[in-house]
This record gives C-alpha cells, structure tokens and sequence, in this order.
C-alpha cells in the first residue's frame, strides 16, 4: 500500500467507526431513556402504558400502605395532582412521607395505577430531587427551610 | 489562632502560586535561568504551605474545634478518630483543599524529581501547574473557605452524614484525586509543547510515567468507590451509571487511551498531536467531572453538599483551561511536526483502533452524561439517561475493543502479521469458548450471551498469557532457557500483560454478576429459611445495639448448605444520633469469589421484617481485576526505561548509583 492508500484506510475505519457510534447513540436515545414527570404533568400528557418514565413528587402523608409484606403503595403528589404508586422491594432509608421522592417504571394498561421499579433517594437527608424541586417552586408550593436543593 | 494561619498559609501559597504561574515562563521566552529555576522551588513552597493548610484543618477536625464553621458543619465530638480525619474531605470545602493538595504535590514532585527535564520543558510545565494552582486556590478561598470562624463556637457538632462515615470513603477520595489530579501533570506538558512549539520522542518517555500512575491511581478510586458504593448503600449494585461515575470514568478511558498513544508517541515518533490532544482532553474531562461532582447541576445519587452558586466559578475555570488550551492547540498544532506513516496492520495500527474505540466510548458516556442538562436548557424536558442506554452504547462500541487486546501485543511494530497472530491465539479462543461453555453448564443455562461474555474474559487472560509465552520461547527452547527469557523479559510487558489479564476478570465478573445473579425479596418471620445461590438462610430475630454515635437494629442469619451450618450473618439499620439519619449495613459473606448480600427492610408485624438476598456469582472478580490492572500499572512504573529521568543518567556518587541499582 502507498503512502496515501494507508492513510486513506484509517481515516477510513475511523469514520466508519464513528459513524456507527453515532447511529448507536440516536438509536439508545429513542429507546432507553425516560421523561420525567410530576403527577399534574400525567393529566395533560398523555403517557402510553408500558413507556418507561420517571415520577416524582412529595409522598403524600398518610398515604404509605404495606401490602402483603413486601409490596408497599403510596401516592406522589405535587398538590395539583396525585398518583397512587405500587412498589414491591425495600424502600431506601430515607424514603419518608412528606419528603421527596423520584420513582421510575411504567403505567399498566387498563389501570391508573404506577407501578415502580426503582425509588431513588439520595444520601443526605435534606435532599429533595433537583427535578422535583423545580417542578414543585414553579407550581408555587412552598418548600420548607429543610426540604430545599442545598 | 492555628486556624488562622492554616488560613494565611493558603493566601502565600496563592502568591507563591502567581508567581510561579507567572516568572518561569517568562525566564523561558529570555533564556533566563534564574527566572526559570525559581519553578522548582516555588512549586515545593507552594506544595509545603497548601499541605501545612492542610494539616491546620486536620488538626481542627481531630479536636472537635466546633468554632470552625466547617468542623462543626461535618463532625462530631464522639465519632471515631478516623472518621474524623476522613471528615476532612467528607464535604465540599475541605475535599477542594485536598484537590488542591494533591495538585501541588504533583507540581513539587516534578520540581523534585525533573531534574534531567530540559530546562524550558520544565520551567513551563511548572508555570502551567501553577496556573490550574491559582485558580483553584482563589476558588478555596473565595467562596469555599474551610477556615470560616463561627462565633460564638456551639458545643457539638452536626456530625458527618453517616453514609460517609466508613473505612471506604476514608480512602476513596484521596486515591481518586491522585488519579484526576495526576493527569494534570500530562496537561501540563502538553501545554508546555504546545507553548514551545516542539515535542519529540522524549517528550512522550517523559510523560508515559506521569500517566501510568494517575491511571493506577484513578483505576484505585474508582474500583474502590464501586466497592463502597456496593456494601455501604444496601442496594447491592456496584455500578449505577450514575453521573458522578461517569465523571471519574471518562478521565479513565481517555487515560488509557493517552497511556496507549502515548506509547506509539514514544517507540514511533508517531501520533505526536494526536497524543498532545488526547492529553489535554483527558484533564479537561478530570475538570469536568469536578464541575459536576461539585456543582450539582445533575441529579446524582452519590453527590454531596453541592452548591450551584460554587458552580459557576467551577465553570469560569473550566471555560478557561479548557477553551484556553484547545484555542492554544489550534494555533499551534501544526508547528508540531506530524510523525511518521504505518501500515494499518501494526502494533501502531492496533494502538490507533484502540485510541479510535476508547474516545468513541469517552464520547458517547459524555454524550449520554450531558445530554439531559443540554435538553432541559433546549426544550424544557427533564429526561433521565439510565444504565439501558450506555449497555447499549458503551457496552456494545466496547465489545471490538476487548476482541482486539491481545492482538496488540502480540503484533510486530510497523508491519504486522494477522493472520499469523490469529493463529497464536487460536489456542487462548479455544480455552475462552471451552470454560465459558463449561460454567455456562454448571450455572444450569442462561442467557447464550452470558457464555461468550465469560469465554470473552477467560481468552483476555488467555491471551495475555500467550504473548508472555510466546516472547520467552515456551516450547521451543528448553524449560531452563524459556524461564531465563521470562524472567529477562522487561517489566513493562509484565505490565501489559497484568493490566489485560485485570481487564478479563474484570469483564468475568461483570457477566457473572449480570447474567447469574439472584435477587430475593420476602418477608421472614424468625425460624423462616430462603434459599439463596445453593445455600439456605434462616432468620433467627433481631437484636438492639449501639455503637459511639449510633443505635441499631440488627438481624441475624444462619447459613447452611446441604443441612450443615456454614456461617452466619448479621444485617442492620443503624440511626445515627446527630441527623437522626438510618443507615442500612448489609450484611455480606463471601464464599470463594461469590457473595451472599442480605440488606433488612421494614419491620412489619410482631417479628416480621422484610429482607432483600441477593447472590451474587463472582462478583469479588469484578474488584479483583481492578487489583491486577493496579498490579500492571505499578510493575510498569517501576521498568527501569520509564523511571523518571531514564533517558540520561544522573551524576552520582558510585556508592549511590550502586545502592540505587538494585
């Protein structure tokens, strides 16, 4: 091969390569990621069942329930709207009522009901999910001292 | 009054730091050796008043001084001595003077130890050090400073978020910013070149050893932090692709990718602003991640007293560096002369698809870390990127790249012989397929993918072991002479070699764990059993216990396998005193390479209490790699042609150099 025709070969398997990166990468997007939304969020849009997504809110006071065990149910809410959330495993450490919490899973057809996969919290006590908190200042709902993104 | 001059000493290090940034460089442009010797020792005064702030605030944690507004902020009068040391870090302020530190440290080491550097290379690299120096000390000092009084002093601290409070996060930062940190030193040479317009061999012989350690360094954090993520949250996960990760993984891929240009760089004086570049992208991702780590932009999981205000003076500093050096690579790039030309099929050719494929890789987490911050400024829309989307990315894009490793080694340089490799290593696919179909069977079946994963790994080490057999002549000379070829071939091949072989029992233990592992959720009354991974567990109660600054609950479990009790397990929840935080301390045994992991739920009825087992097949592999890679790395520090300083030898004193030699 000359000169030129090996370069030629790289750069060529380099583009080549890339460009498949590329094609990867459009191709994840349109698959593996989830919207985020809070519970006044599900009214207006329309989430068809079986689409990952990810719930977040305050968990409304009074409203975790132990199933059979394991199972627990409990409502998000951002004060304009509620939605009942089923969650079967151990629930993080600082999962609490009246906190913040970030839930991720899918509607089942037929049913209003959430059923999550995963509840995130985080490490520090006076966390609330940046999301949330967001979403929640720009509905007007007043954040207490202890509940506000440090 | 120790505290204010642990403050006063980080305001002379910024002096101190200005004029380093400012006077060698200057020396350097008129050929002035005392401007350019000031360097050396101003990067060691640096190095001694950043590491005396250092100890002053030590010293402030470890006396439970509660008039410091961030010992009383982070501490507690009754938490382990270790824990208070390790508080140092623990929070925003003092683990940026720990960055900082460690940053000096490196600027100091090369003023120490670069002494047969020619004198302008080195005389800019320190200027360039002690510019990243001053900025960062003006951001400790103006809007994170660890000195900050409290008056009146309250009597007890707010303690440390209990989460932190274990032997893992004493270490993991430290050993993580070595790795982020170190690669500054590789910045600094580029930037060096680049301000010099010249580079050559010798440049990359000079920055190869820099390289590998921040790279040993940052692979320790980062295996250690997915440890302690994986026994400390109780969630038995080891690796969330979780931003924060990501921060400190991109750094480590365009790392490897540097440390393997680099070598190209140096045997072929080829690639040589490729190298340049791929240095200056590798720190620019370390800053980056400090951006994210510290400001909070992105919703993480593991980050810690953030404040986006802090943010945007991270962010100046990282337009700065960045946009500065790559405008400075623009301008300069092409007075670099460009290297020499190579067959595609070459060890250079294998170097190049690897560096193709890492950057690919860097790439596309970058692009999956960023992308939810650039959509929300875009459009509005709050998007989550999760594990699904880099599996199918990195993990696939990665998947070539493993094929290849051990074909790097064994390739010729300037023109190579696939097919005659292939053949080398036909016998290492054979052993891969063979045990990876025979662990396949033992594990009853599975996802088919879960078998090419496991013979994928087991021909990485296979491999590896090939090229060592290969260059010492195994079998074709006679057992004494192949042992002497061994033990003569040169370190850095024994490097290589570790740091492939990691990279298999890595990759093993990540398809184990995937494909293999069980996860059990149940509601146990005391006297129940699950089994779990081949052995029976039985909940026997809980009993309360405390600890210095905590209260728990603890379960216990019998394990027993085929009716004979093997061991036991206690699992707990701890409520730490000062937050009135719970924290979950799974319970852990290992059983070979695998482990059983029990973390407690709920309490429910009288007695009942919902428990999370997990068994996790070969999990410990996953761990166990990052040692050999650790191993690879440290073993090719110390090959005597990339020890600091190799390319010429000192004058010494006979006694010494005898001494030093062995």
């Amino acid at each position: 091969m000359t000169r030129k025709q090996k370069r030629l070969a790289i750069i060529g398997g380099g583009v080549g390569f890339l460009t498949l990166a590329v094609l990867l990468v459009m191709f994840a997007f349109s698959q593996a990621i989830a919207y985020f939304y809070v519970p006044s969020d599900l009214a207006k849009a329309d989430v068809p069942p079986g689409t990952r997504i990810r719930l977040g809110g305050l968990v409304e006071a009074g409203s975790v329930k132990r199933g059979d065990g394991k199972t627990v149910t409990f409502t998000v809410t951002d004060t304009l709207g509620q939605v009942p959330v089923t969650y079967t495993g151990i629930l993080p450490d600082l999962f609490r009522e009246g906190q913040g919490v970030v839930t991720e899973g899918t509607f089942v057809a037929g049913s209003s009901v959430f059923v999550a996969d995963s509840v995130l919290a985080k490490h520090d006590e006076t966390y609330m999910p940046k999301d949330v908190a967001d979403r929640l200042k720009a509905q007007g709902v007043e954040l207490s001292g202890k509940e506000t993104v440090r | 009054m120790i505290i204010e001059l642990g403050h006063y000493a980080l305001v002379l290090a910024l002096a101190t730091a200005f004029v380093q940034a400012a006077l060698p460089i200057l020396g350097a442009r008129r050929n002035d050796r005392a401007l350019m010797e000031l360097a050396s020792s101003a990067a060691v005064a640096c190095f001694l008043l950043v590491a005396f702030a250092f100890a002053v605030l030590t010293f402030a944690y470890v006396t439970s001084d509660f008039s410091v507004r961030n010992v009383w902020e982070n501490s507690h009068s009754l938490k382990p001595l270790i824990y208070k040391i390790s508080g140092v870090w623990g929070n925003h302020e003092g683990s940026m003077l720990l960055w900082l530190l460690i940053l000096v440290f490196f600027s100091a080491l090369v003023a120490t130890f670069g002494r047969n550097l020619p004198e302008t290379l080195k005389a800019n690299v320190l200027a360039v050090q002690a510019w990243i120096a001053f900025a960062f000390t003006l951001f400790i000092l103006l809007t994170s400073n660890p000195f900050a009084r409290l008056i009146p002093a309250p009597g007890e601290g707010k303690d440390l978020n209990p989460i932190l409070q274990d032997v893992g996060l004493a270490i993991h930062p430290p050993l993580l910013y070595l790795g982020y940190v170190g690669f500054s030193v590789c910045f600094s040479f580029a930037i060096a070149a680049l301000i010099e317009g010249r580079i050559d061999a010798a440049w990359a012989r000079w920055v190869r050893p820099w390289t590998l350690a921040a790279w040993t360094f940052l692979t320790a954090g980062i295996s250690m932090g997915s440890y302690w993520a994986y026994y400390e949250l109780g969630w038995g996960g080891w690796w969330f692709w979780d931003p924060v990760e990501n921060a400190s993984f991109m750094p480590w891929l365009a790392g490897t990718a540097l440390l393997h240009s680099a070598l190209v760089m140096e045997k072929r004086e080829a690639l040589k602003i490729w190298t340049v570049l791929l240095a200056i992208m590798t720190f620019s991702l370390s800053l980056l991640g400090t951006f994210l780590v510290r400001s909070g932009v992105l919703t993480s999981v593991h980050a810690f007293a953030t404040d986006p205000t802090r943010g945007i003076f991270i962010l100046a500093i990282l337009v700065f560096f960045i946009g500065g050096a790559f405008s400075l690579f623009a301008f300069r790039a092409s007075r670099l002369k460009a290297g020499g030309i190579f067959a595609p099929i070459s060890r250079e050719g294998a170097l190049v698809f690897n560096n193709l494929i890492l950057t690919t890789a860097t790439a596309t987490v970058l692009t999956g870390t960023l992308y939810p911050l650039v959509l929300e400024a875009l459009t509005g829309d709050k998007i989550s990127v999760g594990p699904p989307f880099f599996n199918m990315t990195f993990g696939l894009l990665m998947l070539p790249l493993l094929f290849a490793v051990p074909f790097g080694p064994l390739l010729a340089w300037k023109r190579g012989d696939l097919i005659g490799v292939a053949q080398r290593l036909f016998a290492a696919v054979a052993v891969g397929l063979v045990v990876g179909s025979g662990y396949y069977y033992a594990m009853n079946g599975g996802p088919i993918l879960a078998l090419f994963g496991i013979a994928l790994g087991v021909y990485l080490i296979a491999g590896s072991l090939t090229d060592l057999a290969l260059r010492s002549g195994l079998g074709k000379v006679a057992g004494n002479v192949a042992w002497r070829r061994f033990s003569g071939l040169p370190r850095s091949a024994f490097g290589t070699a570790l740091a492939h072989i990691g990279l298999g029992i890595t990759l093993i233990g990540i398809v184990a764990v995937t494909a293999f592992e069980t996860e059990t959720v149940v509601e146990m009354k005391p006297g129940m059993t699950v089994d779990a991974g081949g052995y029976t567990l039985r909940f026997d109660g809980m009993r309360n216990g405390s600890g210095p600054n905590y209260s728990e609950e603890s379960g216990h479990f019998t394990i027993s396998s085929g009716g004979v009790v093997v061991t036991d397990i206690w699992s707990s929840k701890r409520l730490y005193q000062a937050r009135r935080m719970p924290t979950t301390e799974a319970g852990i045994r290992t059983f070979g390479l695998s482990q059983l992991y029990v973390s407690l739920g709920d309490q429910i009825s009288e007695g009942g209490i919902v428990v999370r087992i997990w068994w996790k097949p070969m999990i410990l592999c996953i761990w166990g790699g990052t040692l050999f890679m650790m191993a690879g790395g440290f073993v090719s520090l110390s090959d005597r042609r990339l020890r600091v300083g190799a390319p010429t030898r000192a004058k010494r004193p006979k006694t010494i150099a005898v001494g030093a030699a062995e």
